[in-house]
């Protein structure tokens, strides 16, 4: 009983989770050019984006590209940084330490953004060079927000672990280096992964940050889409991250469907 | 966990980019008006322009950046930039060289107070006799030095005929009680209070704080009736039936026009706002001759109709206004005739001071309602 | 504690370096505007001038701070049953609660506009049955709506990433105690999730006092927050210097906020600050 209303709760959690979506791959059929008003069914959305020589592939591929490239760099820095707040033994210095971590989050990003261009800018100045901005300092700043959503993952996981697990491997003859890999890491496991998740989704959509960052030979779709203050999205975008939506759905029903049927040949 | 997630990124990274490779055909132009040499094939423009500005291929359009890029080996960088405050931070911060920008009348104004375009060599620009003489001198470029027009663009009333009673001829039905709820206006303060200036009579670039204040007054009192301020949600609210009135771009009007029937357009009798929006180089871009090239090329007969029958607003081409072949052409709303033109004005760029009392003001007037 | 090994003294340089380059001289660069005039001469005008903005900073810590509770409430037990699930069954849930983030922000507020709107679809189902319209979009409800959509899954996934680190047994045991057992669930599980539930805390409360977008959208343009104000005046005014000032003074805030929010459930762990 408990059970079944526990799973309707998550139900109508997911459902409402959901809801926008459905109305996104709705709408991704319409025929007319319009994202409001529903003409008819037509798939010539689909067959425009894979037909026609828009260029709508490479933010795409940039997109993904920079966001699994910073997700990995923030979730190694991340975890390491989390794991040494947890070590620290002085109290101001961790205070400190985590008030820092905070403050990308803290600012709004026009703030972050406008910010970290100025110092970009300062920095290509000294340099001479001609563009302060370019693909690096665009990953430096999607590192620099994604870094506090690791560490905030892998600090509870952390002051969950028992330090003495630690201790206990060290005792039978491990180096802490060994201890760290073998028994810390595994325990925290769960939150880095929830970490990376974090960190790969805010850069997936961040524009405003992105906006302020990037040079111009390094565009990705939010700068894309996010651009049209006075222009309507038009449905092919949509018909794009349904495509995207469809392909993570189908790996996880897949991935889903091969993981029981080992489970059974077990 | 690692495993899912990893699988997941590889299907991802693999399948989408290579299934959407550009494979099209709308990528040249048949007959180039100018001549285009290959000299600078191999370099690189970089092109700042507004979010979905240009023709880009889909639906069957030309893609005018690769059609350059065909015709003359040069590579196009091209950006966006989703208002002419943004594109000013960035330019301004000097992080970027772009060597070509297509900012609005005011914006350019204000480029060339500060010293950050640099003249064009008109000699090379030889399809500038196609631009209309009446988009040519205008005031923030009286002497034709440093702009060349792209876009022309007209504010006007949309309504819905089904909602509204008559043809409305003022911006008064914007404060009517009897519309109260369903009235939409502009999410950004120079809009709004120009609506607001052309109803009570008062110069919308006035540097007097005493004008702006009888505005900000008008808006507070519009308050009661507003729905909402919007910005691109006016597409689906005037689509959708979900408010009566709105004022928007001319142009505009025909994309919401072809999605609800019952939208109809006017161009109120106390005046309008207008815009033209121009293609400049500014003094920090590198690839000078290639930016002359691509403007010239912007004005290719081909490409200048391609982008207006993708942007749909009004072009300063005469090219495209007189091709009898052209979607609008003949369109009174886009290119109102003698009689039926409304009375115009331009924005001026403004005196920061004032700028900011207004901002000042527009949240003052956000904050009353 | 065993000494610190050389690991866990050097782990942290990297971020260190980081965080001092890339966030305190970022942040150094914000002050430096707060307190200068656009030409660069030092002023205190701009701090001044945000007594002016009392109502709004009001009004995004509240907005906000609806944002975080109802998302408390509403991922506590969700974080709770999932954690019950068979792992695997934790990783499909896990994704699919991120999923809907991958998606663009501007398409998901669009679609609720579309769900929201007077003839939208929630308004056109009601009709139907003969009840409505309702005002539902450019409400301050919208707004907390919007802002607890976008950032439950930063509620939900530290939350249950404690949880299902919480041994079935203890579980099954405040479980079966029945019906006064609530206050026993209480007493022993919520200890025992409190990191998760304070690093969810900070993930919703802290970037939710600083959003933009989703007022902007679904407040029909009619709710003014302190992000909004703030983009409006370095997007809309290159008004650097009284965006950072707001800036600062928001900064300023949240890590009272958040001071406070230690003072709250600090006692439990010294650890537990983040």
């Amino acid at each position: 009983m408990k059970k079944a209303i526990g799973n309707i709760f998550v139900g109508i959690i997911y459902f409402l989770l959901y809801l926008p979506l459905l109305v996104m791959v709705i709408f991704s059929f319409n025929e007319g050019r319009s994202t409001s008003v529903f003409k008819g069914f037509s798939g010539k959305w689909y067959v425009e984006l894979f037909t026609n020589s828009s260029d709508i592939g490479i933010p795409v591929r940039n997109t993904l590209f920079l966001a699994v490239l910073a997700a990995v760099i923030a979730t190694v820095i991340g975890t390491a940084a989390a794991v040494y707040i947890y070590y620290v033994r002085s109290k101001t210095w961790k205070n400190t330490l985590n008030t820092v971590t905070n403050i990308p989050m803290m600012n709004p990003d026009i703030v972050t953004g406008v910010s970290l261009m100025l110092l970009f800018v300062f920095v290509g100045r000294l340099v001479g060079a001609l563009n302060s901005l370019n693909f690096f300092t665009l990953l430096i700043a999607h590192i620099t927000f994604n870094i506090p959503y690791v560490i905030l993952n892998v600090l509870p996981k952390l002051n969950q672990t028992d330090p003495h697990l630690s201790e206990a491997a060290q005792d039978l003859g491990s180096t802490p280096t060994e201890a760290f890999f073998r028994v810390v890491l595994p325990s925290i496991m769960s939150g880095v992964t929830s970490g990376f998740m974090m960190a790969f989704t805010l850069s997936l959509d961040d524009f405003v940050i992105s906006y302020y960052t990037t040079g111009t030979d390094f565009q990705t779709l939010p700068l894309f889409v996010f651009n049209m203050v006075k222009k309507p999205v038009k449905p092919n975008i949509y018909a794009l991250y349904s495509i995207i939506f469809l392909l993570v759905l189908a790996v996880l029903l897949f991935t889903n469907i091969s993981g029981a049927k080992e489970k059974r040949k077990k | 966990m690692k495993k899912l997630l990893s699988i997941l990124l590889a299907v991802l990274m693999a399948a989408v980019p290579v299934s959407l490779s550009s494979c099209g055909s709308n990528t040249a132009i048949e007959s180039p008006r100018a001549t285009y040499t290959r000299d600078l094939a191999g370099t690189t423009v970089n092109v700042f322009n507004w979010g979905e500005y240009i023709s880009d291929g889909s639906e069957g359009s030309l893609n005018v950046n690769k059609a350059f890029e065909a015709l003359t080996g040069i590579h196009v960088n091209y950006s966006f930039y989703d208002s002419n405050e943004s594109m000013y931070g960035k330019l301004k911060s000097g992080a970027v060289s772009y060597d070509v920008i297509i900012p609005s009348d005011y914006m350019i104004e204000r480029l060339i107070k500060e010293d950050m375009l640099q003249p064009l060599d008109y000699a090379k620009l030889t399809n500038y006799d196609l631009i209309d003489p009446q988009y040519k001198n205008l005031f923030f470029d009286p002497d034709n030095t440093y702009s060349v027009p792209y876009n022309v663009g007209l504010v006007g009333l949309i309504y819905n005929t089904t909602m509204v009673e008559g043809t409305p001829d003022s911006w008064a039905i914007m404060w009517d009680e009897k519309y109260k709820d369903n009235i939409l206006t502009f999410d950004n303060p120079r809009d709004a209070f120009g609506i607001a200036q052309f109803l009570i009579g008062v110069d919308v670039n006035s540097e007097n704080k005493a004008d702006w204040d009888a505005a900000a007054e008008k808006l507070k009192e519009q308050n009661k009736v507003l729905q909402g301020r919007v910005m691109d949600q006016v597409f689906a609210k005037m689509e959708g039936g979900n408010a009566a009135i709105a004022p928007y771009y001319a142009g505009d009007y025909h994309v919401m026009k072809s999605n609800n029937p019952d939208l109809a357009f006017v161009y109120p009798k106390e005046g309008t706002n207008i815009f033209v929006d121009s293609a400049c180089v500014p003094k920090n871009a590198v690839n000078y001759e290639a930016a002359l090239m691509y403007i010239n090329f912007l004005m290719e007969p081909e490409v200048a109709l391609a982008n207006a029958e993708y942007i749909c607003y009004a072009s300063p081409n005469t090219a495209v206004a007189n091709n009898p072949d052209y979607e609008f052409y003949g369109d009174e709303i886009l290119y109102p005739t003698e009689e039926s033109r409304p009375v115009c004005e331009y924005f001026h760029d403004i005196d920061p001071e004032i700028r900011s009392y207004y901002e000042k003001l527009w949240e003052s007037v956000i904050l009353d309602s | 504690m065993k000494q610190r090994s050389l690991l866990q003294r050097i782990i942290g340089a990297p971020y260190v370096l980081w965080a001092a380059i890339f966030i305190v001289v970022p942040l150094f660069i914000v002050a430096y505007y707060s307190f200068t005039d656009p030409n660069g001469a030092p002023t205190l005008a701009n701090i001044k001038n945000l007594g002016e903005y009392g109502p709004i900073f009001r009004d995004s810590i509240l907005y906000s701070l609806a944002a975080t509770v109802i998302s408390l409430v509403l991922a506590y037990p969700f974080a709770y049953v999932m954690s019950r699930k068979r792992e695997k069954t934790q990783q499909i849930m896990m994704v699919l609660v991120m999923l809907p983030m991958w998606m663009s922000l501007l398409i998901l507020t669009y679609s609720w506009m579309n769900i929201l709107e007077r003839n939208g679809i929630i308004n056109t189902l009601l009709s139907k049955i003969g009840a409505g319209p309702l005002t539902l979009i450019g409400t301050p409800g919208a707004v907390i709506f919007g802002m607890v959509y976008n950032y439950i899954p930063y509620m939900i996934l530290p939350i249950y990433s404690v949880m299902a680190k919480i041994e079935p047994s203890v579980l099954e045991a405040a479980e079966d105690l029945g019906s006064g057992g609530l206050s026993k669930l209480y007493r022993v599980i919520l200890p025992l999730s409190m990191p998760g539930v304070v690093s969810g805390i900070t993930m919703v409360f802290v970037p939710s006092v600083s959003t933009f977008y989703i007022s902007q959208k679904l407040g029909d343009g009619k709710i003014l927050l302190v992000g909004d104000i703030i983009e409006r005046q370095i997007q809309a005014q290159n008004n650097y210097n009284m965006g950072a000032a707001l800036s600062l003074v928001l900064m300023v805030i949240i890590v009272l906020s958040m001071a406070l929010m230690k003072l709250f459930a600090g006692d439990t762990d010294e650890n537990l600050y983040v």
